[in-house]
């Protein structure tokens, strides 16, 4: 029992995660119907912000707002640089213009930083335990998870008690009929994806905390799941975006503590296997969004 | 007010509308009238900046505001009230309401959100309700209530009374000509000919693309050509107002017939 609490705790930490990627993925899906591949490429440049400012003898303190910030700057610049420009067109041009951004943003960290893994030292308190009873918890667990509630929270409140979160999920049901009413898309648009570099940078701070190095490909996983976790909350659905995530995070700690140790490296591969079987019996995954299937 | 001239609109290769021109001067009733695929939907997404005309040119208050997006356009004064509503079923009412006013500055957003309250007392029964639970009635009330919210200087409506009940196509007629006593200057796309042209000041009627008649609201009651455009327009969701129109028409045609 003791064993099942730990691991939930672990799931929940690493599911915040991914509901706060999943989360970012789904609000730009949703005004904009952009899949975003390159929503990953916001932890590879916070990253390498990150060894910046570590060189520079920054300390944590100084890094989680530089971290943070990146990922807003770096999610706004990208929509200025590429996706305005695909604005509007078929969901596949989208599709392939984030693939492109993902793919242009590593070969630049490739061709003009470096190849080689770049460290950085992560905080001291990183591996520090929390005992509980029977249950231990890594401290980074629980800040994740406070992190996580507290942006999620702020998240809820900025689309709930602002105009510019009403403008926002107006613009996700109907973009035109927002237009009718006065929305500028630009500014909708814009502060979609800084909303998704605000929720993706609270995950840097703690991805690259775990991490301790970036690479040009370090964009390429948390991506993946990000987007995975919002395919399975249901795309289009910001509250199945975060349910996906945390069901991601728990099924993966889960399945890692079960599976016999041959086959322990192959957790990954079992979850793709679960996923697969949602979809067949839930093809909308978790969430049905209403408004999904009308035209 | 509103110029347009020569307008021409195209989906693909079809010319949905050619070479259309109409004006709307302040403070006027003007409707559009004609059968189903008239282009009456086209013409007036075409002003409000939703389709992109391919040909000809469109003035409000004196600016040339052809092609403008749809936001620019509802900054510059005109606002619409789409086919099909188009509400926000994800949001309340009151969000709704709120999305209308988003241009506004809050306290004056405040002041129109009373306004509509006094004039559609219903919606403040619904008032937290999401939008997609409303009936039919109440829905096409809070679609022009969103719609005034942007509190424009030319309210245009694309099937009002479409699909409401023959008490509400009251409603919906009633409060164009409250709208219009109020100051307000109305652009209405209407199936319902006859209702339409008993309170326009004058009206468009478009057939197949392009704009065949126009005239005052009698003139074009007592046009005996139109009529089979009328009753075109006249079955449908609203039936009962159906029924009228060919009461209607046919009554001043049997005047006007010699044959």
């Amino acid at each position: 029992m003791a064993r099942f609490v730990q691991s939930l705790l672990d799931g929940l930490g690493q599911g915040s995660i991914y509901a706060l990627l999943a989360l970012g993925v789904a609000v730009i899906f949703g005004v904009m119907h952009l899949l975003n591949f390159a929503h990953g490429e916001l932890i590879t440049v916070s990253g390498y912000v990150a060894y910046w400012g570590f060189l520079q003898g920054f300390s944590w303190t100084i890094l989680v707002p530089l971290i943070v910030a990146t990922a807003v700057i770096t999610s706004v610049l990208i929509e200025q640089v590429a996706f305005r420009w695909v604005r509007g067109a078929s969901d596949f041009t989208l599709l392939l213009t984030s693939f492109g951004v993902h793919f242009v943003v590593e070969a630049l960290f490739l061709m003009y930083v470096s190849a080689s893994v770049k460290s950085f030292d992560r905080p001291g308190w990183i591996t520090d335990t929390i005992a509980i009873g029977p249950v231990t918890i890594e401290t980074v667990d629980l800040l994740v998870i406070a992190a996580t509630a507290i942006t999620l929270g702020l998240t809820v409140l900025i689309l709930q008690r602002t105009m510019f979160g009403l403008a926002l999920r107006a613009a996700a049901e109907d973009f035109d009929a927002a237009r009718l009413m006065g929305v500028r898309s630009d500014r909708v648009i814009r502060g979609a994806f800084a909303l998704a570099g605000l929720l993706a940078g609270v995950a840097a701070v703690f991805w690259l905390m775990r991490a301790g190095q970036t690479t040009p490909g370090a964009g390429l996983t948390p991506m993946l799941k990000g987007v995975l976790a919002a395919l399975i909350g249901g795309l289009g659905s910001l509250r199945g975006a975060v349910i996906g995530g945390f069901a991601l995070g728990i099924a993966e700690v889960l399945l890692r503590q079960w599976l016999p140790g041959a086959v322990e490296g192959l957790t990954d591969g079992f979850v793709f296997v679960l996923i697969a079987l949602l979809f067949i019996f839930r093809p909308q995954g978790l969430i049905t969004v209403s408004h999904a299937e009308r035209v | 007010m509103l110029e347009v001239d020569g307008l021409t609109t195209r989906y693909g290769s079809i010319n949905a509308l050619r070479n259309a021109s109409l004006d709307v001067r302040a403070g006027e009733i003007v409707g559009l009238i004609g059968p189903n695929g008239a282009g009456k939907t086209t013409l007036i997404n075409s002003i409000a900046g939703l389709l992109t005309p391919a040909a000809g040119r469109v003035a409000f208050g004196g600016t040339d505001v052809t092609g403008w997006a749809p936001d620019r356009m509802l900054r510059a004064g005109v606002a619409l009230v789409p086919e099909h509503r188009r509400l926000f079923t994800d949001l309340t009412v009151v969000e709704n309401l709120r999305i209308g006013g988003v241009t506004r500055p809050a306290g004056e957003r405040e002041r129109l959100l009373n306004e509509m309250v006094e004039l559609f007392p219903v919606l403040k029964e619904k008032w937290t309700t999401s939008a997609g639970y409303l009936s039919g009635g109440e829905a096409q009330q809070l679609a022009i209530a969103r719609a005034l919210m942007t509190d424009p200087e030319l309210l245009m409506m694309d099937e009002p009374s479409l699909g409401l009940a023959p008490i509400l196509v009251d409603v919906v007629f009633d409060l164009i000509a409250r709208l219009s006593a109020d100051g307000k200057t109305l652009l209405v796309v209407e199936q319902n000919a006859t209702r339409m042209l008993q309170v326009a000041d004058r009206a468009y009627v478009l057939r197949s693309g392009e704009v065949v008649a126009t005239g005052t609201g009698n003139e074009l009651l007592g046009r005996e050509d139109l009529f089979d455009t009328f009753v075109g327009g006249g079955p449908g969701p609203g039936g009962v107002g159906g029924v009228g129109d060919i009461d209607g028409i046919g009554g001043v045609g049997g005047v006007g017939s010699a044959h």
